[in-house]
Protein backbone atom coordinates (compact mmCIF):
# COMPACT_ATOMS: atom_id res chain seq x y z
CA UNK A 1 0.00 0.00 0.00
CA UNK A 2 1.76 3.48 -1.03
CA UNK A 3 1.76 6.52 1.12
CA UNK A 4 -0.28 8.49 -1.51
CA UNK A 5 -2.94 6.38 -1.61
CA UNK A 6 -3.65 6.75 2.64
CA UNK A 7 -2.36 10.55 3.52
CA UNK A 8 -4.74 12.95 3.66
CA UNK A 9 -1.51 15.31 2.22
CA UNK A 10 -1.13 15.92 -1.50
CA UNK A 11 2.35 14.37 -1.99
CA UNK A 12 4.20 15.83 -4.67
CA UNK A 13 7.98 15.49 -6.34
CA UNK A 14 10.78 18.12 -5.12
CA UNK A 15 10.27 19.90 -8.45
CA UNK A 16 7.02 21.07 -7.94
CA UNK A 17 5.76 24.05 -5.54
CA UNK A 18 5.06 22.42 -2.07
CA UNK A 19 1.49 23.91 -0.99
CA UNK A 20 0.88 21.94 2.46
CA UNK A 21 -2.74 20.72 0.43
CA UNK A 22 -4.76 18.62 2.91
CA UNK A 23 -3.35 19.75 6.27
CA UNK A 24 -6.05 22.50 6.63
CA UNK A 25 -9.33 21.84 8.28
CA UNK A 26 -10.83 22.32 4.95
CA UNK A 27 -8.58 19.95 2.88
CA UNK A 28 -7.29 23.30 1.46
CA UNK A 29 -3.95 24.72 0.74
CA UNK A 30 -1.77 25.92 3.11
CA UNK A 31 0.40 28.14 0.88
CA UNK A 32 -1.15 29.31 -2.46
CA UNK A 33 -0.13 27.48 -5.54
CA UNK A 34 1.92 29.90 -8.16
CA UNK A 35 -0.87 31.17 -10.67
CA UNK A 36 -0.53 29.32 -13.63
CA UNK A 37 0.02 31.13 -17.44
CA UNK A 38 -3.33 31.00 -18.91
CA UNK A 39 -4.03 31.63 -22.42
CA UNK A 40 -4.89 34.96 -21.31
CA UNK A 41 -1.40 35.04 -19.58
CA UNK A 42 0.50 38.06 -21.75
CA UNK A 43 3.72 37.07 -23.10
CA UNK A 44 5.80 39.37 -21.12
CA UNK A 45 4.27 40.31 -17.56
CA UNK A 46 6.49 42.96 -16.76
CA UNK A 47 9.52 44.70 -18.11
CA UNK A 48 13.20 44.62 -17.06
CA UNK A 49 13.35 48.22 -16.66
CA UNK A 50 14.47 48.17 -12.92
CA UNK A 51 17.37 45.31 -13.79
CA UNK A 52 18.91 47.43 -16.42
CA UNK A 53 18.25 50.78 -14.01
CA UNK A 54 20.47 48.86 -12.15
CA UNK A 55 23.31 48.00 -14.22
CA UNK A 56 23.62 51.71 -15.90
CA UNK A 57 24.00 52.87 -12.49
CA UNK A 58 27.12 50.96 -12.54
CA UNK A 59 28.40 50.67 -16.04
CA UNK A 60 27.97 54.47 -15.94
CA UNK A 61 29.50 55.14 -12.37
CA UNK A 62 32.71 53.24 -13.46
CA UNK A 63 32.76 55.67 -16.57
CA UNK A 64 31.85 58.88 -14.33
CA UNK A 65 35.03 58.02 -12.25
CA UNK A 66 37.14 58.89 -14.79
CA UNK A 67 35.23 61.68 -16.45
CA UNK A 68 34.53 63.60 -13.16
CA UNK A 69 37.97 62.80 -11.49
CA UNK A 70 39.93 63.52 -14.43
CA UNK A 71 37.88 67.08 -14.90
CA UNK A 72 38.40 67.91 -10.81
CA UNK A 73 42.61 66.77 -11.47
CA UNK A 74 42.47 68.70 -14.62
CA UNK A 75 40.72 72.11 -13.25
CA UNK A 76 41.40 72.50 -9.61
CA UNK A 77 45.04 71.00 -9.49
CA UNK A 78 46.81 71.41 -13.30
CA UNK A 79 45.14 74.21 -14.58
CA UNK A 80 45.46 76.13 -11.27
CA UNK A 81 41.75 76.14 -9.64
CA UNK A 82 38.89 78.67 -9.40
CA UNK A 83 41.51 81.77 -9.37
CA UNK A 84 41.85 80.93 -12.95
CA UNK A 85 38.44 79.97 -14.42
CA UNK A 86 36.96 82.46 -16.83
CA UNK A 87 35.22 83.01 -20.12
CA UNK A 88 38.58 82.31 -21.82
CA UNK A 89 39.60 79.70 -20.06
CA UNK A 90 36.69 77.72 -21.51
CA UNK A 91 36.83 79.66 -24.92
CA UNK A 92 40.23 77.93 -25.05
CA UNK A 93 38.95 74.72 -23.74
CA UNK A 94 36.25 74.05 -25.65
CA UNK A 95 38.29 74.83 -28.83
CA UNK A 96 39.03 70.98 -28.86
CA UNK A 97 36.45 69.02 -30.29
CA UNK A 98 38.20 66.08 -27.39
CA UNK A 99 37.06 68.09 -24.62
CA UNK A 100 33.43 69.22 -25.98
CA UNK A 101 33.32 65.21 -26.13
CA UNK A 102 34.41 64.83 -22.79
CA UNK A 103 32.25 67.42 -21.35
CA UNK A 104 29.04 66.47 -23.23
CA UNK A 105 29.56 63.20 -22.39
CA UNK A 106 30.23 63.91 -18.62
CA UNK A 107 26.96 65.74 -18.76
CA UNK A 108 24.69 63.01 -20.09
CA UNK A 109 26.02 60.26 -18.09
CA UNK A 110 26.29 62.52 -14.31
CA UNK A 111 22.85 63.34 -15.12
CA UNK A 112 20.59 60.51 -16.07
CA UNK A 113 22.77 58.69 -13.49
CA UNK A 114 21.88 61.33 -10.80
CA UNK A 115 18.13 61.85 -12.24
CA UNK A 116 18.17 58.25 -11.44
CA UNK A 117 19.04 58.13 -7.83
CA UNK A 118 16.62 60.82 -7.06
CA UNK A 119 14.12 58.60 -8.35
CA UNK A 120 15.19 56.15 -6.16
CA UNK A 121 15.33 58.24 -3.38
CA UNK A 122 11.44 59.87 -4.50
CA UNK A 123 10.68 56.22 -4.29
CA UNK A 124 12.02 55.59 -1.12
CA UNK A 125 10.70 58.41 0.86
CA UNK A 126 7.32 59.82 -0.64
CA UNK A 127 4.60 57.50 -0.15
CA UNK A 128 1.52 59.13 -1.44
CA UNK A 129 1.04 58.04 -5.36
CA UNK A 130 0.42 61.68 -6.21
CA UNK A 131 3.17 63.11 -4.23
CA UNK A 132 5.43 60.41 -6.06
CA UNK A 133 3.45 61.22 -9.45
CA UNK A 134 4.74 65.27 -9.14
CA UNK A 135 7.85 64.77 -7.36
CA UNK A 136 8.89 62.48 -10.58
CA UNK A 137 7.19 64.81 -12.80
CA UNK A 138 9.12 68.08 -11.83
CA UNK A 139 12.27 65.44 -11.78
CA UNK A 140 11.80 64.81 -15.27
CA UNK A 141 11.30 68.30 -16.86
CA UNK A 142 14.50 69.13 -14.77
CA UNK A 143 16.42 66.80 -16.21
CA UNK A 144 15.28 66.97 -19.70
CA UNK A 145 15.68 70.75 -19.62
CA UNK A 146 19.37 70.66 -17.87
CA UNK A 147 21.03 67.82 -20.74
CA UNK A 148 19.56 69.82 -23.71
CA UNK A 149 20.91 73.34 -22.22
CA UNK A 150 24.13 71.62 -21.82
CA UNK A 151 23.91 70.15 -25.22
CA UNK A 152 23.14 73.33 -26.68
CA UNK A 153 25.60 75.14 -25.05
CA UNK A 154 28.64 72.62 -25.85
CA UNK A 155 27.49 72.71 -29.44
CA UNK A 156 26.73 76.23 -30.10
CA UNK A 157 29.53 77.86 -28.03
CA UNK A 158 30.84 80.77 -29.51
CA UNK A 159 34.23 82.20 -28.37
CA UNK A 160 33.25 85.45 -30.31
CA UNK A 161 30.17 86.42 -28.77
CA UNK B 1 12.73 59.26 15.62
CA UNK B 2 10.26 56.63 13.75
CA UNK B 3 10.41 52.78 15.38
CA UNK B 4 12.87 50.78 12.50
CA UNK B 5 14.70 54.16 11.15
CA UNK B 6 17.89 52.90 12.21
CA UNK B 7 17.53 49.63 10.13
CA UNK B 8 21.12 47.68 11.46
CA UNK B 9 23.65 50.76 11.40
CA UNK B 10 27.10 49.88 11.46
CA UNK B 11 29.51 50.60 7.99
CA UNK B 12 27.05 48.88 5.98
CA UNK B 13 23.74 51.01 6.51
CA UNK B 14 26.16 54.06 7.36
CA UNK B 15 27.93 54.04 3.95
CA UNK B 16 24.62 53.41 2.34
CA UNK B 17 23.55 56.54 4.26
CA UNK B 18 26.28 58.81 3.34
CA UNK B 19 26.14 57.59 -0.02
CA UNK B 20 22.79 58.92 -0.74
CA UNK B 21 23.53 62.17 1.00
CA UNK B 22 26.30 62.42 -1.04
CA UNK B 23 24.31 62.06 -4.42
CA UNK B 24 22.09 64.27 -3.69
CA UNK B 25 24.27 66.84 -2.66
CA UNK B 26 26.01 66.33 -6.12
CA UNK B 27 23.30 66.24 -7.95
CA UNK B 28 21.68 69.67 -6.71
CA UNK B 29 25.53 71.10 -7.51
CA UNK B 30 25.75 69.65 -11.50
CA UNK B 31 22.48 71.80 -11.85
CA UNK B 32 23.57 74.58 -10.99
CA UNK B 33 26.92 73.96 -12.15
CA UNK B 34 24.90 73.55 -15.80
CA UNK B 35 23.39 76.88 -15.51
CA UNK B 36 26.33 78.80 -14.55
CA UNK B 37 28.02 77.25 -17.34
CA UNK B 38 25.29 78.18 -19.56
CA UNK B 39 25.82 81.73 -19.35
CA UNK B 40 29.19 81.57 -22.00
CA UNK B 41 25.90 81.94 -24.16
CA UNK B 42 24.17 85.12 -22.44
CA UNK B 43 28.00 87.11 -22.83
CA UNK B 44 31.70 86.62 -21.07
CA UNK B 45 30.70 89.47 -18.66
CA UNK B 46 27.57 87.40 -17.04
CA UNK B 47 29.90 84.13 -17.19
CA UNK B 48 32.84 86.37 -15.51
CA UNK B 49 30.82 88.04 -12.94
CA UNK B 50 28.84 84.60 -11.94
CA UNK B 51 32.38 82.64 -11.27
CA UNK B 52 33.47 86.09 -9.22
CA UNK B 53 31.61 85.11 -6.15
CA UNK B 54 33.01 81.29 -6.74
CA UNK B 55 36.00 82.91 -5.58
CA UNK B 56 34.78 84.10 -2.15
CA UNK B 57 36.38 82.03 0.47
CA UNK B 58 33.42 80.68 1.76
CA UNK B 59 32.23 79.40 -1.62
CA UNK B 60 35.43 78.04 -1.87
CA UNK B 61 35.27 75.96 1.35
CA UNK B 62 32.09 74.95 0.46
CA UNK B 63 34.25 73.78 -2.92
CA UNK B 64 36.05 72.12 -1.21
CA UNK B 65 33.19 70.16 0.37
CA UNK B 66 31.68 69.50 -2.81
CA UNK B 67 35.03 67.81 -3.86
CA UNK B 68 34.90 65.40 -0.35
CA UNK B 69 31.00 64.59 -1.36
CA UNK B 70 32.21 63.29 -5.12
CA UNK B 71 35.73 61.63 -4.01
CA UNK B 72 33.42 60.00 -1.47
CA UNK B 73 30.66 58.99 -3.80
CA UNK B 74 32.78 57.57 -6.24
CA UNK B 75 35.33 55.76 -3.90
CA UNK B 76 32.16 53.41 -2.49
CA UNK B 77 30.64 53.70 -5.76
CA UNK B 78 33.49 51.49 -6.49
CA UNK B 79 33.05 49.41 -3.24
CA UNK B 80 29.05 49.29 -4.54
CA UNK B 81 30.41 47.62 -7.57
CA UNK B 82 32.75 45.19 -5.90
CA UNK B 83 29.80 44.14 -3.76
CA UNK B 84 27.46 43.17 -6.45
CA UNK B 85 30.08 41.66 -8.91
CA UNK B 86 32.97 40.06 -6.72
CA UNK B 87 32.10 36.62 -5.35
CA UNK B 88 34.03 37.87 -2.10
CA UNK B 89 32.75 41.51 -2.12
CA UNK B 90 29.73 40.84 0.95
CA UNK B 91 32.35 39.01 2.73
CA UNK B 92 35.01 41.78 2.49
CA UNK B 93 32.81 45.02 2.40
CA UNK B 94 33.49 45.90 5.57
CA UNK B 95 37.30 45.95 5.07
CA UNK B 96 36.44 48.10 1.56
CA UNK B 97 34.46 50.68 3.39
CA UNK B 98 37.41 51.46 5.59
CA UNK B 99 39.82 51.38 2.59
CA UNK B 100 37.66 53.90 0.77
CA UNK B 101 38.00 56.35 4.38
CA UNK B 102 41.21 56.10 4.22
CA UNK B 103 42.32 56.56 0.26
CA UNK B 104 39.37 59.39 0.67
CA UNK B 105 41.38 61.13 4.08
CA UNK B 106 44.85 60.78 2.04
CA UNK B 107 43.19 62.13 -1.19
CA UNK B 108 41.11 65.43 0.49
CA UNK B 109 44.57 66.15 2.57
CA UNK B 110 46.42 66.15 -1.24
CA UNK B 111 43.36 68.33 -2.61
CA UNK B 112 43.61 70.90 0.36
CA UNK B 113 45.98 73.14 -1.36
CA UNK B 114 44.85 72.80 -4.79
CA UNK B 115 41.18 73.34 -3.88
CA UNK B 116 41.77 75.99 -1.20
CA UNK B 117 44.99 77.92 -2.99
CA UNK B 118 42.82 80.75 -3.76
CA UNK B 119 41.32 81.68 -0.27
CA UNK B 120 44.92 80.98 1.26
CA UNK B 121 46.74 83.19 -0.99
CA UNK B 122 43.80 85.78 -1.21
CA UNK B 123 44.59 85.81 3.13
CA UNK B 124 47.86 84.80 3.53
CA UNK B 125 49.69 86.09 0.27
CA UNK B 126 52.02 83.86 -1.96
Amino acid sequence: MSTAETSPVELVSSSQPHTARGLTADNGYVIEPPRTRSTKTPRVTRGNFEMWAWLFMRLSGVVLVVLVLGHLVIQLIIDGGVSKISFAFVAGRWASPFWQGWDLLMLWLAMLHGANGMRTVINDYAERDTTRFWLKTLLVTATVFIVLLGTLVIFTFDPNI
Amino acid sequence: MPAGTLYRGREGMWSWVAHRVTGVLIFFFLFAHVLDTALVRVSPEAYDSVIATYKNPIVNLMEYGLVAAILFHALNGLRVIAVDFWSKGTRYQRQMLWSVVGIWVVLMAGAFYPVLQHTLTTLFGK
